[in-house]
């Protein structure tokens, strides 16, 4: 029962078919989207082809040799039957047995062989090239995306959902894999096919080719009338369905209210009415695109019609061998379906143009601001942090932090405080340099940040979020986060000093135990706990905390609140506080409000001051009258 | 499935599309038999006139056929769309039935996939197999009794061909399908190491693990895009293998027809006619190998669809159940020694909770994350049920009410804000469907949301969107707080419904709420001490078990979990001042 591979959110989850083999039938009419700059990004795509040019150029001579080999058999095979016709005449004129010329048809069957076997070898080679090259291609996007991830500026993937991101990674450099790997190949061998069948059935008659070419603008006008149709209801099934499983999604997700107000009938009565529009648009959409293939068919079947009545008349007046009638049919087989390829073929280039649009694009967003040219190294951090007149705002024209002095010394404990949505974490994005100052400096030991190098700084700092963040792996890798070459020593004294050794050794694997996907096979707590030792394994000179405002159970609560003194020890350390004690024993607070820093001072001086934060102080205990 | 009738009326249409499928192919059939006798009988013989006859005839068995597809193309879309159109219905009644349980069980993402993309699968499923997968074998069979009665003595070249190709499907089948799963398995793979980055960006960054993370990507895309080179070569072998096979027999057939022409058993003619019943036969069989691609996914997909469908919900109502309170005057609710876990769980998530609510009090319970606080107050609108013990309103059991009544006694305000699309006023309106102005200006002036209303362009008309996105989460959570008072109910249930508010809003809400709990007996869940210092009675849950029970006072003096909750939010001097 384990279905979180896709969340029906995604951009691409539901409504259609999947991309699966080839996916499903009446794969037309569907809604496409285009690529805003269609050559620029061609362009962009034609130069990763440019590495495997050599590939390129064999796939390109393979799948043609092997399409005009396949060409030549109808015809090749046609002449054996015309050669057993003449038999027939022969015996006729001559009232004699019929003596087959099994020579000549013995010559006829071993080339074809050398063809058939030929042209499937081509056919096999071409695709082991296009499957390599193609898999390569999409390797590297989807490295060069991963690399990017790491250079981007932290306002990028504040401003933008993750689903969106990976749906970069997955969905778009799929398709775009897709096409490179199938629709490259069809083009070529449909392009092919479709000339050299052309040339085959001119030289076996002229007059049967127009025939057989009458029918194409014929199916054309039809296919292109149905399109029309279905693509009205097609897009209405798109909407109904996304109405629908909106609806699904809302109630399903609303479940307690849906319940505890019987809302329950209302529900099911507009999911109904949605219900019935859907059916409407959803059989009149298969039903409609459904109908390309049986009229394709038809129209196929009256040129058939045509070359046998005409061909017949040919062939009795002696301009033609029934051989010929018989290659010309298989042609005629063989003629639609390219079409109808190279007709779906534009649709599938134009999404993945789209695709690979959106994959440059990412590749293409802004870097982080360079790194200073002579980088600073600060060896023997003291911990004096100084906030030099700084302004910001995450959009420039929208500035939260003014003019903001502040001056830590080294070994203080600075506590941030606000309500929720103050933007207590602006500072912490400033420190870190996830985001630069707009104006001012911040200094560590009275080097500006902005001359180290993001890595420099970085390690100056040692971050436990509230958001704690373990990925999918062993506590001991978990751990060794911080120090990716510790020891197990190392670890397990990181471990002690935050309370957290204990409860590994609980679990049967102990160090080993693998954190799942979820992360929810250890608690709240004890993540917490694994987050604080990892910090006191990267045993960094300041340090920046976030206290968790739901506690988690009493014991555990005392554990973290003893694991954050050890870790805080001696060492300047920001801390987004909740609990008033930190608060009352910080030798500063930071009061902000809508992003701003609005006061600052100890406890003492800021309850005597009388403004927010006394105000903040007090509601907190405040009696209902 | 509650109601098959609904489905038993597509069996007839279903008769119908076998019935012109049939048609159609016959008609399919046909057409090479004609041309065998433009051969035979009017080119050989050189008689135009019988070419000209027969070219006619042709040319109304292809209408007939043309007609047979659209009407059998009619009535599949119908029975696919519509079939799939009850099951979604079906499926979305039985899941809005369902207690918490359920949604326990399955996960509510679960629940929305197989009432969207599970039931897609199956729609496509069907289509794709009335369509293609039902002429398959009548075109085979039909297909096989034609070549042979063509000429039997070459028919033996149709008993090679199609096993040949069966075996090479089959053998690519076995080796593919595996490594399909494979890439399925490694794409999980790359997303999962994405998601873990993309979530992770800020501690990675801080830890300065870019590198480290670049190799565990670099690991996962490689093992993907190897696996998917040798899935995709292996796969290219399927066409060329196919034609092989086709190519060589029809130069079989020339071959061995030649033979029978100089033996005099078979006409020039039929040869061509036998490609062609030969060719239309092979397309078949690969036709029906399709079934193999696309029935485990939509067989996935309803194994998915009817565990939902056979899922009864473990909350339903007694057999007369009570509709009424037996006093109105005065009411409350008892607690007796009740316990609750969850299915399969060995451990209680509440432990012999026992207490007692009076109208006019309010009960509020505190105590830290997991020790049960949400699980208690959900059991009295039966959200969940005792696992042991009972709970009484006045003096009836919980159960022994109806689920209706029960529920429409209570105004319930979950923790996470819900809010549906729509208009601000029809979310409150959730609440009770025929309040008018007044009631929904009174609600939303208590739950302190008039001001931000009043700021909307739109006012009480503003849309809202799916989720609430347009909302901050404090306003989605002052919209559900008026949503349960507009119901003027008996019992109130705020789950912890206070804390997305700043300390101020959350003050005066309870200033102005407090004169309307005075008729009705609230439960409050809190996380802060002072939301609810002024209790009449406060239960102090620490790991399911009642730590302490009594007011803000009591507790202070001999409840040690409350104590160090309480210390840790207020000063010394306010934790005397009480």
């Amino acid at each position: 029962m384990s279905d979180n591979r896709s969340t029906p959110s995604q951009r691409k989850g539901l409504g259609g078919p999947g991309r699966g083999f080839g996916g499903g039938p009446g794969g037309h009419g569907g809604i496409n989207e285009k690529a805003k700059d269609f050559k620029g990004t061609g362009k962009k795509l034609l130069k990763y082809f440019g590495e495997y040019k050599i590939a390129f150029t064999f796939t390109i001579i393979f799948a043609v040799l092997s399409t005009v080999f396949t060409i030549f058999m109808p015809k090749i095979l046609g002449e054996a039957t015309t050669s057993l016709q003449h038999s027939f005449e022969t015996a006729y004129m001559t009232q004699s047995p019929i003596q087959v010329d099994f020579d000549y048809i013995g010559k006829i069957a071993i080339t074809l062989i050398i063809l058939y076997i030929l042209s499937a070898s081509f056919s096999y080679i071409q695709g082991f090239i296009i499957s390599g090259v193609s898999q390569k291609i999409t390797y590297k996007l989807r490295r060069q995306i991963s690399l990017k991830l790491n250079t981007m500026p932290l306002k990028y993937f504040d401003s933008i959902t993750h689903g969106e991101i990976l749906s970069r990674i997955t969905n778009d450099v799929d398709t775009v894999s897709m096409s490179l790997q199938q629709g490259l190949t069809q083009a070529i061998t449909s392009v092919t096919t479709i000339i050299g069948i052309l040339i085959m059935m001119l030289t076996i008659s002229p007059v049967m080719t127009l025939i057989a070419l009458v029918s194409l603008p014929l199916s054309g006008i039809l296919v292109s009338i149905i399109v029309k149709l279905s693509q009205k209801h097609f897009k209405n099934q798109q909407v109904f369905l996304g109405n629908i499983n909106g609806h699904i999604e809302e109630m399903f997700s609303g479940h307690t209210i849906v319940k505890a107000y019987n809302l329950e009938n209302k529900s099911i009565s507009e999911f109904k009415n949605i219900n019935e529009k859907l059916y409407k648009t959803a059989w009149k959409s298969n039903f409609l695109s459904g109908l390309m293939m049986p009229i394709l068919q038809v129209v196929g079947n009256i040129g058939y019609i045509g070359v046998a009545f005409i061909g017949g008349y040919l062939t009795i007046n002696g301009q033609l061998n029934i051989g010929d009638i018989q290659s010309f049919i298989m042609y005629i087989r063989q003629f639609n379906q390219p079409i109808a390829v190279t007709a779906q073929i534009a649709n599938v280039f134009q999404s993945t143009l789209a695709a690979a649009e959106r994959v440059f694009e990412f590749l293409e967003e802004e870097d982080e601001v360079p790194e200073a040219e002579n980088p600073v190294k600060l060896n023997n951090v003291m911990g004096n942090v100084d906030f030099d007149n700084i302004t910001f705002g995450y959009n420039k024209d929208k500035v939260i932090l003014n003019n903001i002095n502040v001056n830590v010394k080294a070994g203080q404990t600075v506590a941030i405080v606000g309500p929720t949505g103050a933007g207590k974490t602006t500072i912490i994005n400033l420190l870190m340099r996830f985001y630069d100052v707009n104006e001012g400096s911040i200094r560590i030991d009275g080097v500006d940040i902005r001359d180290m190098t993001r890595s420099e700084l970085r390690k100056i700092f040692g971050m436990v979020l509230q958001d704690t963040w373990l990925f999918n792996g062993t506590i001991r890798e978990n751990l060794s986060y911080g120090k990716l070459d510790a020891t197990d020593d190392e670890i397990i004294a990181a471990a002690k000093a935050a309370h957290c050794d204990y409860f590994i050794n609980t679990t049967p694997e102990g160090y080993d135990l693998v954190i799942n996907e979820e992360a929810n096979n250890i608690s709240q707590g004890q993540k917490q706990l694994l987050t604080i030792a990892r910090a006191v394994l990267a045993d960094t000179p300041i340090l920046i905390l976030d206290e968790a405002t739901s506690s988690v159970d009493t014991r555990t609560e005392q554990l973290i609140q003893k694991a954050m003194n050890n870790l805080k020890h001696g060492k300047t350390s920001f801390v987004i506080a909740h609990r008033l004690s930190t608060i009352r024993d910080a030798d500063l607070i930071l009061v902000m409000k809508e992003g701003n820093i609005i006061e600052q001072g100890n406890h003492q001086e800021l309850i005597e001051k009388q403004g927010f934060y006394y105000e903040l102080y007090n509601s907190q205990f405040d009696k209902v009258s | 499935m509650k109601n098959k009738k609904q489905y038993l009326y597509y069996l007839p249409l279903c008769l119908l599309v076998v019935l012109f499928i049939y048609i159609q192919v016959t008609a399919d059939l046909a057409l090479p038999g004609y041309l065998r006798d433009i051969i035979n009988n009017g080119i050989v013989p050189k008689d135009m006139g019988i070419v000209a006859q027969i070219s006619l005839q042709m040319i109304g068995v292809a209408v007939i056929g043309a007609v047979g597809t659209i009407f059998a193309s009619l009535f599949a879309a119908i029975i696919a769309a519509g079939v799939a159109k009850n099951i979604r219905a079906d499926v979305f009644e039985k899941v809005e039935g369902f207690s918490f349980a359920e949604f326990n069980k399955f996960s509510t993402a679960s629940l929305i996939i197989r009432n969207t993309n599970d039931i897609q699968q199956v729609q496509m499923f069907i289509f794709m197999f009335l369509r293609m997968v039902v002429s398959a074998p009548i075109m085979a069979i039909g297909g096989i009794q034609k070549a042979i009665d063509t000429s039997g003595s070459i028919s033996w070249i149709l008993g090679v061909s199609i096993p040949a190709s069966l075996v090479v499907i089959s053998l690519l089948m076995i080796v593919l399908v595996p490594l399909y799963n494979k890439v399925q398995k490694y794409i999980d793979g790359v997303n999962k190491v994405s998601r873990e980055q993309l979530n992770g960006i800020r501690v990675i960054r801080a830890f300065r693990n870019e590198k480290f993370e670049e190799d565990k990507f670099d690991t996962a895309n490689t093992v993907l895009t190897r696996t998917n080179i040798m899935l995709n070569r292996i796969m290219v072998m399927l066409f060329p293998a196919i034609m092989l096979i086709l190519n060589f027999m029809q130069l079989a057939i020339v071959w061995f027809g030649a033979k029978a022409i100089s033996e005099n058993s078979m006409m020039l003619g039929d040869i061509i006619a036998f490609i062609n019943y030969a060719m239309q036969v092979m397309f078949s069989f690969i036709m029906l190998t399709m079934i193999s691609v696309i029935l485990p996914r939509a067989a996935v997909s309803w194994k998915r669809i009817r565990q939902v469908l056979k899922t009864e919900s473990t909350i339903k109502n007694v057999e007369n159940p009570l509709k009424d309170l037996a006093d109105k005057q005065d009411f409350d609710i008892e607690f007796k020694n009740v316990s609750y876990s969850y299915p399969h769980a060995t451990e209680k998530v509440l432990d012999n909770i026992s207490f007692k609510a009076n109208k006019g009090n309010i009960t509020a319970i505190i105590g830290s994350t997991g020790s049960g606080k949400s699980t208690l107050i959900n059991l009295i609108p039966r959200f969940f049920d005792v696992t042991e013990g009972e709970i009484l309103i006045n003096g009836k059991n919980v159960k022994e009410y109806d689920l209706e009544f029960l529920h429409n006694m209570m105004g319930y305000v979950p923790q996470k804000a819900v809010i549906f699309s729509g208009t601000i006023e029809s979310n409150i309106l959730l609440g009770k469907q025929d309040a008018n102005k007044e009631e929904i200006i009174a609600a939303t002036k208590i739950a302190q949301a008039e001001e931000f209303i009043n700021d909307k362009e739109a006012g009480y008309e503003s849309e809202i969107a799916q989720g609430g996105t347009n909302l901050s989460g404090g306003q989605k959570q002052r919209l559900s707080i008026a949503r349960a008072l507009i119901r003027k109910p008996a019992i109130y249930i705020f789950d912890d419904s206070f804390s997305a508010l700043d300390f101020k809003t959350d003050k005066a809400l309870r200033e102005a709420l407090s004169p309307y709990l005075k008729e009705s007996i609230a439960f409050i869940v809190a996380q802060r001490v002072s939301t609810i210092i002024n209790a009449q009675q406060i239960i102090v849950l620490d790991d399911g078990k009642i730590a302490g029970i009594g007011t803000h006072k009591e507790l202070m003096s001999n409840c040690n979990v409350y104590k160090e909750i309480a210390s840790s939010q207020l000063s010394e001097e306010e934790l005397r001042n009480v």
